[in-house]
């Protein structure tokens, strides 16, 4: 342990620069809260703290404006696409890494080179999908291109890779079977994986604009990015709306930030070795 | 039906242990290539073929061979919002491994507050762009609006444009996007220095190196799969930047991308080519260019980590 008392001078300075460093990088999120407890004559004072603090902004934009619909897409649209992947990569990712038979590395290999095909390039043959099918603005149209991820794949693999293949054999052989040694043994001891993937694809869905922006014209069924980007059309320079907006946007994924951050970073810092 | 299960279950019955694990493998492979199948092979091949056709969502797509890519050749803007994107990467790769790196150095030695002070960093990388977008865009505001502006003109220097002028609109954009980037790489930095063991450091303790030493003939050479990591991801990442130009620059009466082209990547013009312009060929040739391109970066990335 480095206590205070052994701190060299230098040591002392660099925490000061790393501390200011850090006021810097989160002010941003001051002065957009800031602003949104403002009236419209108090915006355009610097001042951190309103004189007269208001939710008026708030009322105002979960009562008159869409956000409230935009916020209910992005969760359905969010939580279905985490399900789905965590239940399929990591049940593809167990089976490429633990069962033996005759084409297995070939599969292997196509799920691992999609991660070279960019999205920009899949969105125009999926819009011409989704207008073929009748998928655009729905909630399915949103959500069918992430339902499975190579990357999510290949992590769950890598971690399959370390689950002792005894303990498979030993279920085997109580004759449990294929399924729920996947479910009840072999699942439990990737937890880890697990989360970190479930963050990644959550927040990844949260914030992704790409396709949501493409697939939906609705103004109903946008996601909450879209939705924001539309609002500030609208809102151009009540700059107390478009931060309050900006605030609900942001504040999810800052609870979830703050209520799971040991699993937040553990969990790129796992991606970040194992990838 | 109960007759052919029964028929299929004697079957079942009648193989190998080792056959009858490929046939669960297949089973639980089954959804998975299907949709791998149709949602994401299906569509490559769908934007190559297309990116050879003329098609404009309203006529049937006609054969026009290679016009797409010829054109793209003479157009001005193609190779403008080519520029544009360069020149995000050769700005914002350098400027952001560098602050990055030398956060994540001297955070790895902090003890006190070290959790406290490595959120504050990470915070601006989970918040949507867009929302991001916003509040820089206030900030960049002519007086009395933006906050930029305020400070320059209590110190007694001139108001700049920002946004609004054609040379500091790009520059203005990178800033928060560099500012979203940096928590992820200095977490991953921290990781890679983490693995470092220990014993090297007390070692060259013993032998009497400096900390500079230290950092020359360790801790950099040690980092270099991190590093090669985070260029690839960096590079990647910044070669495909939308949301935020598109939110920092469009919205209302502007067109995104502006003043004048000045701010757009290829990744903006690909999105109007194909949904303002409706010229879906012309926008699939330029995907195609751009996956070449993020090809050729993962190459030379498999390369150089197998040295």
């Amino acid at each position: 342990m480095t206590g205070w008392q052994t701190a060299r001078p230098g040591r002392v300075i660099a925490w000061t620069l790393l501390v200011l460093g850090g006021i810097v990088m989160v002010m941003p999120f001051v002065f957009m809260l800031s602003a949104s407890l403002k009236y419209n004559h108090e915006v355009y004072e610097l001042s951190l703290w309103p004189k007269e603090p208001t939710l008026d902004n708030y009322r105002y934009l979960f009562q008159e404006t869409r956000f409230v619909s935009w916020f209910v897409t992005s969760l359905i649209v969010a939580t279905i696409t985490t399900l789905s992947v965590l239940f399929f990569d990591s049940l593809v990712g167990y089976t490429l890494a633990k069962f033996e038979f005759r084409g297995r590395q070939v599969v292997f290999i196509a799920i691992l080179s999609t991660l070279m095909i960019p999205t920009e390039m899949l969105v125009i043959p999926w819009y011409i999908l989704a207008k073929d099918m009748g998928w655009l603005d729905t909630y399915w149209g949103i959500l069918f291109p992430g339902l499975m991820t190579g990357f999510g794949t290949f992590l769950m693999r890598q971690f399959f890779m370390s689950v002792p293949n005894d303990l498979i054999e030993a279920a085997r052989i109580d004759g449990v079977g294929e399924f729920r040694i996947w479910w009840q043994v072999a699942l439990p001891l990737v937890t880890p994986a697990l989360s970190a993937l479930a963050i990644f694809v959550f927040l990844g869905n949260w914030t992704a604009f790409l396709w949501p922006l493409i697939s939906t014209t609705d103004k109903d069924m946008y996601t909450l990015p879209v939705g924001f980007a539309s609002f500030t059309g609208e809102f151009q320079t009540e700059w107390e709306m478009i931060m309050t907006g900006a605030m609900v946007a942001t504040l999810p994924a800052l609870v979830v930030f703050i209520l799971l951050q040991k699993y937040i970073i553990r969990g790129i810092m796992l991606a970040g070795l194992k990838g | 039906m109960a007759q052919s299960s029964g028929f299929g279950g004697a079957l079942y019955e009648g193989l190998t242990i080792g056959q009858k694990r490929a046939v669960t493998a297949w089973l639980f492979l089954a959804l998975p290539i299907v949709f791998y199948a149709l949602v994401r092979f299906y569509p490559t091949a769908q934007a190559f073929w297309l990116s050879l056709t003329n098609w404009n969502l309203l006529t049937a797509p006609g054969f026009i061979g290679l016009a797409n890519y010829q054109r793209m050749m003479v157009d001005p803007v193609f190779w403008q919002v080519m520029g544009n994107t360069l020149l995000y990467l050769a700005l914002g790769l350098p400027l952001s491994l560098g602050l990055a790196f030398l956060i994540a150095y001297h955070l790895d030695r902090v003890r006190v507050g070290h959790a406290v002070i490595r959120a504050l960093y990470f915070i601006p990388h989970i918040t949507t762009a867009v929302a991001i977008a916003w509040v820089w865009r206030w900030f960049y505001q002519p007086v009395p609006v933006g906050l930029f502006n305020e400070v320059l003109t209590v110190v007694g220097l001139p108001q700049q444009p920002f946004l609004r002028s054609t040379t500091q609109a790009l520059p203005a954009v990178l800033v928060p996007a560099i500012w979203s980037l940096l928590g992820f790489q200095i977490v991953i930095f921290l990781a890679g220095l983490r693995a470092i063991p220990q014993s090297y450091y007390e070692a060259a303790a013993i032998d009497g190196a400096g900390s500079w030493q230290i950092l020359r003939e360790i801790t950099l050479p040690q980092l270099m799969p991190t590093l090669v990591f985070l260029c690839v991801l960096t590079t990647i990442g910044l070669l495909r930047i939308f949301d935020i130009v598109y939110a920092m620059t469009g919205g209302g009466r502007a067109a995104p991308g502006g003043p004048l082209n000045s701010t757009k990547p290829l990744v903006l013009y690909i999105y109007e080519s194909a949904f303002s312009s409706f010229e879906m060929g012309f926008a699939a040739a330029q995907t195609v260019v751009l996956f070449l391109i993020l090809l050729a970066i993962t190459m030379i990335q498999l390369k150089v980590s197998k040295k």
